[in-house]
């Protein structure tokens, strides 16, 4: 009986940590700056390439990963600068300008390094319970996702660094004219958002091919997940991930992944209709 | 009803820009006169597209909604026309298929866009809604390879598309090459037409109000989620006629027309063209198209890096469109002329330009 129970919180665990990394540093930028970075997924790709080169070189695999998170939280900032910038009063034409930048990092790659490139295979390791086993790394992903949730949390609500984020998030105009460098946060937050996406993909490029367009294969997730937390991501994001995994979960189990990602685009798109502020502006209003 | 054609709504208007209209359209109608029937094959395909733009115009730029789930139903009426053209056995009920794909393509937009503007979903979700739901569908029918994924005896075939339907036909008579084209050639005028009769009536005026001031033009008595769905079904249907015309134009339609990079193409046409007019969506979509054919020749990443490189151009430089902003300088440079060289009391006539900007 517990190795099914245990395989039924592996099965919620494995698409729970989909959901929460891919959406993570998505929803920072969001929540932080109202902006959705349309090449979020070229971020992720970038976190995946970075770590397969760096392992390709010998380096050990936690110690790449990290590295591909800080390269891409690294871009991120140069991205911020030089371009998402002028964007914060004109949110729908940020959605254009990332977008485009997408198109351009995606083809150029694929022009540049073309659609093959060595993988690394997912480390070793599986453990039995019961009559079942399962695959460790797989675990390690939800730890890093429940990890993810956790430093999240300490960085926003612990830290100076978060009050200030806060207050910005809340009135970045009143926070400006207590003395709040909003330009700067805002320049460190999309950082975070983007290394969060590196993050995710040096995580999931053991698991997956390598292919310049595979940041597609996150972006729905990450998008649903976003629409589903609503307006004040710290709240809303966490609940909606468990959520949506519910649904996925039971979905995969008996009609296979792609019914289950149908099943999850309609349910938020019955969600909407009824909650067009998503999960949070619910938890919003009990707190109250 | 001619005087919607000329309204506060549409860029150009006197007789100066209508005999720049006829003579374009003379000179369509004579082209296949000149050319290789390949040529006029490939002209033909690069009008396809603009009922998708022109559809996106009306509902960005007009209705201030931005979708990017053109291609959700194009794929819809693209398939849906495959499979009915299948089924029904060709021949002159490839008509029927077409109106029905497109219906289909507009019943979807319909419970999509009742979902999204009654539950009040606007801006960036509006996109980010219609995007995922385009790329469910690509993923979708990806992997539909197996002989189980058939309707009727239509199958889906996965990624590598679905082919062996009839073109258009009437009777026994084959609607390709320089046919084609003339049917292209009246549907767009049909449709650009009643795009303009449509956006200076008075629905045309809510539709803008709407996208100005939501609330202000509901405080007027509108029940603006209405015309927002109308302005949705509407644009998303014309999208469905391109992908309907466009199964039928090659036979054969698969998933790559559906998901990334394909629904990034109708949000770079309408923004670099100016959204903000449907004769702008027009000549620019055109021009676009004709570059991409062009470029793709040699290397489709290569066009595909610079359609990036105009989407971010357009956005950084040009907000409201290059082909918009060229044909302003254009004409205000011709005005100034003509105002020099014959006084300010003609300077008026044949403006090209409204007179709000």
């Amino acid at each position: 009986m517990s190795a099914e129970l245990f395989s039924v919180f592996y099965q919620f665990a494995d698409v729970f940590a989909f959901l929460i990394l891919s959406a993570a540093g998505l929803a920072i930028v969001f929540g932080m700056m109202g902006v959705i970075n349309m090449a979020h997924g070229e971020f992720i790709m970038c976190g995946a390439y970075v770590t397969v080169g760096l392992v390709n070189l010998g380096v050990p695999l936690p110690i790449a990963q990290i590295l591909a998170a800080v390269t891409a939280g690294i871009i991120g900032m140069i991205v911020e600068l030089l371009i998402v910038r002028r964007f914060y009063k004109r949110p729908l034409d940020s959605l254009l300008a990332t977008w485009g930048l997408s198109l351009i990092v995606t083809q150029s790659m694929l022009l540049i390094v073309g659609s093959a490139v060595r993988g690394i295979g997912t480390p070793e390791g599986s453990f039995a319970i019961g009559g079942y086993t399962f695959s460790t790394y797989r675990l390690v992903l939800f730890g890093a996702a429940v990890a993810v949730l956790a430093g999240l949390y300490i960085i926003f609500m612990k830290t100076r660094f978060g009050v200030v984020a806060r207050a910005t998030m809340q009135n970045a105009a009143m926070a400006k004219a207590l003395g709040a460098r909003t330009g700067r946060i805002y320049s460190i937050s999309f950082g975070i958002g983007t290394a969060l996406a590196g993050l995710c993909g040096a995580l999931y490029a053991p698991t997956m091919t390598l292919i310049p367009t595979m940041g597609a294969t996150f972006v729905v997730e990450s998008f649903v997940t976003v629409v589903i937390g609503g307006a004040n991501v710290l709240l809303g994001t966490a609940p909606a991930a468990v959520f949506l995994a519910m649904i996925r979960m039971a979905l995969n189990a008996s009609y296979g992944q792609i019914i289950g990602q149908i099943g999850m685009l309609f349910a938020v798109i019955l969600i909407i209709r009824v909650l067009p502020e998503g999960l949070s502006s619910v938890l919003v209003r009990r707190g109250r | 009803m001619l005087k919607l054609l000329d309204g506060p709504q549409t860029l150009g208007r006197g007789k100066i820009f209508w005999s720049c209209f006829l003579a374009v359209l003379a000179g369509a109608l004579i082209y296949p006169l000149f050319a290789d029937s390949y040529d006029v094959g490939n002209f033909a395909y690069f009008l396809i597209w603009i009922f998708m733009a022109l559809g996106l115009c009306l509902m960005w730029g007009y209705g201030g909604m931005l979708s990017f789930g053109q291609t959700f139903f194009f794929g819809i009426a693209g398939y849906g026309y495959g499979v009915l053209a299948i089924d029904m056995g060709g021949g002159t009920a490839t008509i029927a298929a077409l109106v029905l794909s497109v219906v289909i393509a507009m019943i979807a937009a319909g419970i999509l866009g009742y979902f999204m503007i009654w539950g009040g979903i606007s801006g960036i979700f509006f996109g980010i809604v219609t995007l995922s739901a385009t790329l469910v569908l690509a993923f979708f029918l990806g992997q539909t390879a197996g002989p189980e994924w058939h309707i009727g005896p239509a199958r889906l075939n996965g990624f590598n598309g679905m082919k062996g339907m009839d073109p258009l036909t009437v009777g026994s008579f084959d609607i390709e090459g320089s046919a084609l084209y003339y049917l292209m050639i009246a549907l767009i005028v049909i449709v650009y037409i009643a795009l303009r009769m449509l956006v200076n009536s008075s629905v045309g005026n809510v539709i803008v109000a709407t996208r100005e001031n939501p609330q202000r033009a509901e405080m007027l008595g509108y029940d603006v989620r209405k015309y927002q769905l109308l302005t949705f079904v509407i644009g998303s249907g014309l999208a469905g006629l391109s992908g309907a015309l466009y199964t039928s134009w090659g036979q054969f339609i698969t998933p790559s027309s559906i998901g990334l990079p394909a629904a990034a193409m109708p949000i770079v046409w309408v923004a670099f063209s100016g959204r903000n007019d449907l004769t702008a969506t027009l000549v620019g979509s055109f021009l676009l198209l004709f570059g991409f054919q062009t470029i793709t020749v040699y290397s489709q990443q290569a066009a595909l890096v610079l359609m990036g490189v105009l989407l971010l151009a357009t956005v950084m430089l040009a907000p409201q469109g290059f082909v918009l902003g060229i044909g302003k300088l254009v004409v205000d440079w011709w005005t100034r002329r003509r105002r020099r060289d014959e006084g300010p009391a003609l300077a008026d006539t044949g403006r090209l330009q409204s007179d709000e900007t």
